[in-house]
């Protein structure tokens, strides 16, 4: 058990573990939101739009995280206001600012003498850096985030399936969605200490796409998508302590791992379930049967008794 | 204000995005439990009329009353049934996540939906026959079945008018009959309702009164006054044909499809 508990013995290896499993946490949890509202593109743009924030921040001696949560909220907005003039499309307003923030970062830092240094820390992450301080400000973010999550669950969630309906009931669509949008950006400059800003977007995507092909309700993707970053930063770390690799990038791949093995074996939504499963076809133009096209009657059974009331009660 | 009748009127409405207004001049004064069917062309302005009134579309002239008020005041008085390609039936919810969604407002900011919410929730699942689907994934479900948890979730919200965009658009025969079923108890229970339709003839059958639009509103009236060939011709211009044979009139158009559309219309 050595491998396990010898590097406990560091304190610099404690902090990184305590800040791996809050930032895991914390993106899996947001995760749900950018997989089911498709906010992948976004949330890339914003990681590398926090950039010149980060620089300005560090050269001026003044708090990283302020200056890239700035950054990263102007960014965020700037996409929302260029892409509802309607002549340019959403996807090119973010290759445009997203782009041109991460080039204005690294014109700032090449200023620098040690620049190479400061930039790889920035792009790849340096989990053996984190003080007490950015675990404190990390976890009182993400005790933050998960506290406006679920006062605003169902509004969110409402707003994500259909703005349409919300809208109509009179909610304000446009301040839910800019709370997403803030909430996103809050977790991606905690996040970036530990992963770096190129990878960060797979702790976003990544343990929350694994959880959706688990389960099949938001909430439990939320809770096991958050599992699933703790767990997956925790085993990376390990990974790149023994293995003396890149932590964040071990990290990711771990992720990677979990999710290609999601993908294949996932009892309800994995290539083997599917092919172990009878696959009713359902669709818009299908009869008047009325049963559930036999998602959750797992195993190889053939349906035969009509619709069956699953176990998954919200 | 006050003195204005009961139900739903609209005045000198003009609605519609950017520069060019899709509807213009809308007069229209709907009693409470009546069953008004909307029809016209593709692009005419039918699903524009129901999201002016629901607040939706841009309203640059006119008002939208209910009951002596403007309707921006009550929304929580309104309930829409959307086209069912509006929402992505992929999403992780329950059919009655879905339904529950239309308690909300009555639930409030901060707070879970109660036992009433959920009694409620159950009361208009077993309404549309999917008491037993209650916890199904909603990308699980049939088209008819999913149009059905759309209106499960107009019905909890107990609305005194009730807006629906082609609720029979690629469905099933049991979920049409179910629809029409529902709606005409609706209407006797005193419900406004407007549904927009491509099939006329089923709109001409079950609905009170034809409201025909095209840009405008070109006739309001009684199936028995409206469903003309006159009206018809100056609602769709040269793309139908209308064939009389006995008592009916068979409506085609031209190129689109009438009747129940195995596919949803572009548009």
């Amino acid at each position: 058990m050595g491998w396990l508990t010898d590097p406990l013995g560091y304190n610099f290896v404690l902090r990184a573990l305590a800040e791996v499993v809050v930032m895991g946490a914390t993106c899996g949890a947001i995760g749900a939101y950018v997989i089911v509202r498709r906010l992948a593109f976004i949330g890339d743009a914003i990681s590398h739009a926090v950039f010149p924030g980060i620089v300005i921040a560090y050269l001026a001696g003044l708090s990283i995280f302020g200056g890239a949560l700035v950054a990263g909220l102007i960014t965020a907005f700037g996409i929302a206001l260029v892409a509802r003039g309607g002549r340019i499309r959403e996807d090119a307003a973010i290759g445009i600012f997203f782009a041109a923030a991460f080039a204005l970062g690294i014109v700032l830092i090449s200023t620098r003498q040690t620049f190479q240094g400061d930039l790889t820390g920035f792009l790849i992450g340096n989990l053996q850096g984190v003080s007490a301080g950015d675990i404190a400000v990390s976890a009182a973010v993400g005790l933050a985030i998960i506290v406006v999550l679920a006062a605003l669950h169902k509004e969110l969630v409402l707003v994500s399936f259909d703005r349409t309906l919300a809208a109509a009931l009179g909610y304000p669509v446009f301040a839910l969605d800019a709370l997403l949008l803030v909430i996103l950006t809050v977790t991606i400059v905690v996040s970036i200490q530990a992963v770096g800003i190129i990878l960060v977007l797979a702790m976003l995507v990544t343990p929350a796409a694994t959880a959706r092909l688990l389960v099949d309700r938001f909430v439990p993707m939320i809770v096991v998508g958050a599992l699933l970053g703790a767990v997956v930063g925790v085993v990376g770390y390990y990974l790149s302590f023994h293995l003396g690799t890149a932590s964040g990038a071990t990290i990711v791949l771990v992720a990677t791992a979990a999710f290609v093995t999601a993908f294949v074996a996932s009892p309800t939504h994995g290539l083997l379930g599917q092919r172990l499963r009878r696959h009713p076809q359902h669709g818009g133009t299908s009869p008047a049967v009325d049963a559930p096209a036999g998602h959750e009657h797992g195993g190889s059974a053939p349906d035969l008794g009509g619709p069956t009331r699953d176990d998954l009660r919200p | 204000m006050s003195s204005a009748p009961p139900g739903l009127i609209l005045r000198g409405v003009g609605a519609g995005y950017g520069d060019g207004l899709v509807l213009q001049g809308v007069d229209l004064a709907i009693p409470p439990g009546t069953l008004v069917g909307v029809i016209g062309p593709n692009g005419s302005g039918k699903s524009t009329l129901l999201k002016a009134i629901l607040g939706l579309a841009p309203v640059s002239t006119g008002a939208v009353l209910l009951d002596g008020r403007p309707v921006a005041e009550q929304r929580d008085r309104l309930a829409y049934v959307p086209q069912r390609e509006a929402v992505d039936w992929s999403f992780p919810v329950s059919a009655e996540q879905v339904v529950a969604m239309g308690r909300y407002p009555r639930v409030g900011w901060l707070r879970i939906p109660g036992a009433q919410d959920r009694a409620a929730v159950r009361d208009a699942l077993a309404r549309v026959a999917l008491a037993d689907l209650g916890g199904a994934q909603i990308g699980a479900l049939s088209g008819g079945q999913q149009q059905r948890v759309f209106l499960a979730r107009a019905l909890v919200q107990e609305a005194s008018v009730l807006l629906l965009d082609e609720p029979m658009t690629g469905v099933d025969q049991m979920t049409e009959h179910l629809i029409v079923d529902l709606l005409t108890d609706l209407r006797d229970a005193g419900t406004t309702i407007l549904h927009a339709t491509h099939d006329l003839e089923s709109a001409a059958e079950v609905s009170d009164q034809l409201c025909f639009v095209n840009r405008r509103v070109v006739a309001y009236g009684p199936p028995a006054d409206t469903f003309t060939p006159p009206i018809l011709h100056a609602t769709f211009g040269g793309e139908m044909l209308i064939v009389h044979e006995g008592d009916h009139t068979h409506v085609h158009g031209g190129g689109h499809h009438h009747g129940p559309a195995d596919q949803p219309p572009a548009g």
